[in-house]
């Protein structure tokens, strides 16, 4: 089944994992109807662990289950995920190396409703910070299937970060997918695009309606580890890189792929958030306007090249 | 061997796990002398009594777990593992040299006998939950999980969401020992910061509690075995300690927290001990 919503192909897919391997676990906040670790539950109940609204508790209590062979899932609020378990993921995580997947849901913008206090916007920054850490952040509901897959065949610590809301896909099920390898979503030969998460899709939008240039789009889904070398390649010969994230402009995407292209003299935009914290909005698309994440601010970072 | 033997073996191996802490700080060198000492007899009977595990295999299946929550005494441990036979006794000379499988905090990856990484406080109980759990799942009877939490370290909140999640899930095949020495690092518990009545608050969580002098082998090993015949609660061992246990002028005294030994303390420390 093709799903519109990564929350949707996230919940399926462990489902799907769960059946396939019995050391599959997951583990949620009093948050497991929003995370859709729900659907787990309901289909392994004896493997499905609600830990109540304490996040930092159900984030070593993963630790331990790593430490018996399982393979933890932690499902929660990306600000929540990534920002109150940060110690516990540090200390215990990622310094030992463990096997915990940590499902950061509603990330980015995408709890619109509830303004600032539950929208990550600096979640990438802080995982992508940790040693051994794997940071993955997929394009649409298709590729959050394959990399929910992924990371769990994958031994260490991986953090996912989803989207709360319904989305195009703009990746088919056929696409081949390789962790930690940039995709080409869309050829071009004067700029290039790098985007990770929903703006993929507005990343293509931008690229096909603009005017006078040919751009190039590349899905970073795996921001963390960065393949330096596909990146630099994908930006050969371009005039300029522009960086798309739902994400502060600090420590993000485009922070990783500066410091990929550190020695190639390229100029680069951000096309992200200005060191703000976010705040609340009647929908999702309003928000992301708000926050200069639109088409239309992508083609004005590639605009502005012109003019230097 | 029987219990009077026993009680005297496990004193005899608690000494020379203290002596081993003294020698692995050495002269001029801060070292967590005090919650090493007031922890000695517990994970003596631990290690020496209670706990099935084979140093040859430190990932075998069926075995016990141990989790030092108190992650900065480190070196009992370290010596523990070594008189336990996971690693030669000289390494312990190593102990926070650079490269060293000894670090300042247990390292699982680095060092064998260690089940996680521990010393941010409070984490080590909710690590044991869900080792719990995980023997649960894989019907592994019989083995439990044993987690040494410092009475300082319970102003972490995480301590008592994992006290919470421990009783909800029934988590009988774990057992938490309280080393109640009074004391943290900038003074006594009482003035710092109260925490008291612990063993309430661990009754209101749901838990099975258990009150013992922290230095009387008799009593440890008595309060562990009890602890197996436990039901669908978890067991808490609250072990009334003396920080610096064992050495005369550390005991009782907040500085040997994380305190330097000079050559004539050490020598003194090294007398008391043989």
């Amino acid at each position: 089944m093709t799903y519109t919503n990564q929350r949707l192909a996230y919940g399926n897919t462990l489902v799907a994992l769960g059946k396939e391997n019995d050391r599959i676990v997951v583990l949620d906040a009093d948050l497991a109807a929003s995370t859709m670790g729900k659907l787990f539950e309901a289909a392994f109940p004896e493997r499905h662990f609600e830990m109540g609204i304490a996040e930092a508790n159900m984030t070593s209590t993963a630790a331990g289950l790593a430490q018996m062979g399982f393979i933890p899932f932690t499902n929660s609020f990306a600000v929540f995920a990534a920002g109150r378990s940060y110690d516990q993921i540090r200390q215990t995580i990622a310094i030992g190396c463990l096997n915990v997947k940590i499902c950061g849901s509603s990330a980015g913008l995408s709890d619109f409703g509830d303004g600032s206090t539950h929208q990550a916007v600096e979640d990438i920054a802080i995982m992508r910070a940790i040693p051994n850490m794997t940071v993955v952040c997929p394009a649409d509901a298709i590729e959050t299937e394959k990399i929910t897959r992924a990371i769990a065949s994958v031994q260490g610590p991986c953090y996912i970060r989803i989207c709360r809301n319904d989305m195009e896909n703009i990746t088919s099920e056929d696409d081949p997918f390789v962790l930690g390898k940039p995709s080409l979503l869309k050829d071009g030969s004067d700029y290039v695009i790098f985007a990770t998460g929903v703006m993929c899709s507005v990343a293509l939008k931008a690229a096909e309606s603009i005017k006078n240039h040919s751009v190039r789009v590349v899905n970073v889904s795996t921001i963390k580890p960065l393949d330096r070398a596909a990146v630099i390649e994908f930006a050969r010969d371009m005039k300029g890189v522009v960086c798309a994230e739902e994400h502060s402009i600090i420590g993000g995407l485009g922070s990783a792929i500066a410091e990929a292209l550190r020695r190639e003299c390229k100029p680069i935009e951000f096309v992200g958030i200005e060191d703000k914290f976010g705040c609340s909005g009647h929908n999702y698309p309003e928000l992301l306007a708000h926050y200069g994440l639109t088409e239309e601010h992508i083609i004005e970072a590639i605009e502005s090249f012109e003019r230097i | 061997m029987d219990r009077n033997e026993l009680i005297s073996m496990l004193e005899t191996k608690a000494k020379k796990l203290r002596r081993g802490v003294i020698v692995s700080i050495g002269v001029g060198l801060a070292g967590h002398v005090g919650g090493s000492c007031s922890s000695a007899d517990i994970v003596s009977a631990l290690y020496f009594y209670k706990m099935h595990y084979d140093p040859k295999n430190p990932k075998m299946k069926d075995r016990d777990r141990f989790l030092l929550s108190k992650g900065h005494v480190a070196i009992l441990q370290y010596t523990a593992l070594a008189e336990a036979g996971f690693f030669p006794y000289e390494e312990l000379a190593h102990t926070k040299e650079i490269g060293s499988m000894l670090q300042g905090h247990p390292d699982v990856q680095k060092t064998p006998g260690i089940e996680a990484g521990t010393g941010s406080l409070g984490q080590g109980l909710s690590i044991a939950l869900g080792m719990s759990l995980g023997m649960k799942l894989d019907r592994i009877e019989n083995r439990k999980v044993y987690v040494l939490i410092g009475d300082g370290e319970l102003d972490e909140g995480q301590n008592w969401e994992a006290a919470m999640a421990c009783a909800a899930h029934k988590a009988d095949n774990l057992c938490a020992i309280v080393d109640r020495n009074r004391l943290q690092a900038t003074g006594k518990i009482v003035e710092r910061f109260p925490i008291e009545p612990i063993d309430k608050k661990f009754e209101a969580f749901g838990w099975n509690v258990i009150e013992i002098d922290g230095h009387n082998m008799g009593e440890i090993i008595d309060a562990l075995d009890k602890s197996d015949s436990v039901k669908d609660k978890p067991t808490v061992i609250i072990a009334n300690t003396i920080k610096g246990k064992g050495i005369s002028f550390a005991e009782n005294v907040v500085s040997f927290h994380n305190g330097i030994l000079s050559e004539e303390q050490y020598q003194q420390a090294l007398k008391e001990l043989s």
